[in-house]
């Protein structure tokens, strides 16, 4: 059998935008979330919200333009959009925690089917891990949105019925943007919405560790356009 | 009265002592107290307790002090993965760390600030960062009891001081550094700039000079990994 194509790191990262809408106040990730800011549908303004105290934070800053008192969380300079504002890392975290964003959007090793969330430390490494701010994000976030690939490069499932993965937080992840599908979590299942071009809804759930609810009807194509 | 403002980086740390606890300003490169940083290896204190984001870069930031053997215990949010020397020693079992998610970390600190015993939050509920917490369910939320996490002494970088020790910082360099001079017994300021009384607008005050013990004037430093 050919290897069947899945979605490229910026084709999530496109499909993830569809799931924001405009004047969304969001934050961004490491890894696939990250590129998210570069894949807004045409005509959208997102608020992007950085957890080192920005909000409003807007490309990264071009050779010359750089000024490294004005970093995003990754540490990479960045520019501002009219109407940004700088606050001190309490308020940037009460942003997330408080239930003030309308959406973030995380990477992660592991989602279960319940949501719960494994995204800061691999299980053995050496080091102890890094939680950063994905914990209070994970508790304080309305709509949490993962990106991530559905298995490892391993062909391992990421999305599964138990994390085995240290924990990052319980039944918090609302929507699962793969490289084969999107999945919504809702009371505790997993909600097969849309598939990659050319899988079968079958061939899917054999990559996935959980079981996909999969609603009455043709399932739709993960939408990129 | 006694001015506040220190000749030199030597004066202002001469009396820190081995053991000490100390917060550390600054996240993703910007806010970081270098000066103070240097100062403190060159006089050699040891057995700190050292409460930061994170654990420095190769070698700039908190790794001068790693790098010495200086530091015996850390509380941090994200160690980073440039921080060799934390790395190691923490393999080597020669440094502790208390892994806290990185609003939890800012609230601790705030409620020490604040005179504030503890408080509950649903922030790492079911993970590692509640093992050995109180646990009890408010509003049918299981949440944790967080305890407050004082200092000896806070180092912190700011833009501009006054001689009564009012405060601006610039862009996301205000990051970790007003929570942590709120928090400590003695807070310590390196500042790009000091300016006379009143040439600060008392709305443009960040930290108000009442948490600010010890100035002392420094070009701020950056490290580039």
């Amino acid at each position: 059998m050919p290897t069947k194509l899945r979605l490229t790191r910026e084709q999530i990262a496109r499909r993830a935008a569809f799931e924001l809408q405009d004047g969304d106040y969001v934050n961004l990730g490491w890894g696939i979330p990250n590129l998210i800011a570069d894949h807004l549908p045409a005509g959208m303004t997102v608020y992007f919200h950085s957890e080192n105290g920005i909000l409003g934070m807007g490309r990264r800053a071009k050779p010359g333009e750089e000024d490294y008192d004005l970093v995003d969380a990754m540490k990479v300079p960045v520019t501002l959009v009219a109407g940004a504002s700088f606050f001190h890392q309490a308020d940037a975290h009460l942003m997330t925690r408080g239930g003030h964003l309308d959406a973030a959007i995380l990477g992660a090793f592991q989602v279960s089917e319940k949501g719960d969330l494994a995204n800061w430390k691999i299980p053995g490494a050496k080091g102890p891990g890094a939680i950063g701010g994905a914990m209070d994000i994970a508790v304080g976030a309305k709509k949490l949105i993962v990106c991530m690939e559905h298995t490892t490069r391993e062909g391992v499932p990421k999305i599964v019925r138990l994390c085995n993965y240290p924990l990052t937080g319980l039944a918090c992840v609302t929507t699962i943007v793969t490289d084969l599908a999107v999945i919504d979590v809702r009371g505790g299942q997993l909600v097969l919405r849309e598939i990659a071009e050319g899988w079968t809804v079958a061939e899917v759930q054999v990559l996935t560790d959980a079981i996909l609810i999969v609603p009455a009807g043709p399932v739709a194509k993960i939408r990129l356009v | 009265m006694k001015s506040k403002i220190y000749p030199s980086l030597e004066a202002v740390v001469a009396d820190i002592p081995d053991g000490a606890r100390i917060m550390f300003g600054g996240f993703g490169g910007a806010g970081f107290p270098n000066n103070l940083i240097q100062a403190l290896e060159r006089k050699g204190t040891k057995d700190i307790v050292a409460i930061s984001n994170n654990c420095g870069t190769r070698d700039g930031e908190l790794s001068v002090l790693f790098k010495h053997h200086r530091i015996r215990h850390v509380i941090a949010a994200f160690p980073g993965p440039h921080s060799y020397y934390f790395q190691e020693q923490f393999a080597a079992k020669e440094v502790t760390i208390e892994l806290v998610p990185q609003g939890i970390l800012c609230e601790r600190m705030r409620a020490a600030a604040a005179g504030l015993l503890g408080f509950y939050s649903t922030v790492g509920v079911g993970t590692e960062v509640a093992e050995g917490k109180e646990e009890r369910i408010i509003d049918g939320k299981r949440c944790i009891l967080e305890m407050p996490i004082h200092a000896d002494y806070a180092f912190i970088k700011a833009q501009q001081a006054d001689e009564l020790g009012n405060l601006t910082y610039r862009m996301a360099a205000r990051n970790f550094n007003p929570i942590m001079a709120m928090a400590a017994t003695t807070t310590i300021a390196e500042v790009e700039e000091i300016v006379r009384v009143g040439s600060i607008g008392p709305e443009n005050v960040m930290t108000p000079g009442i948490f600010v013990r010890r100035i002392c004037h420094a070009k701020g430093i950056r490290y580039a990994n």
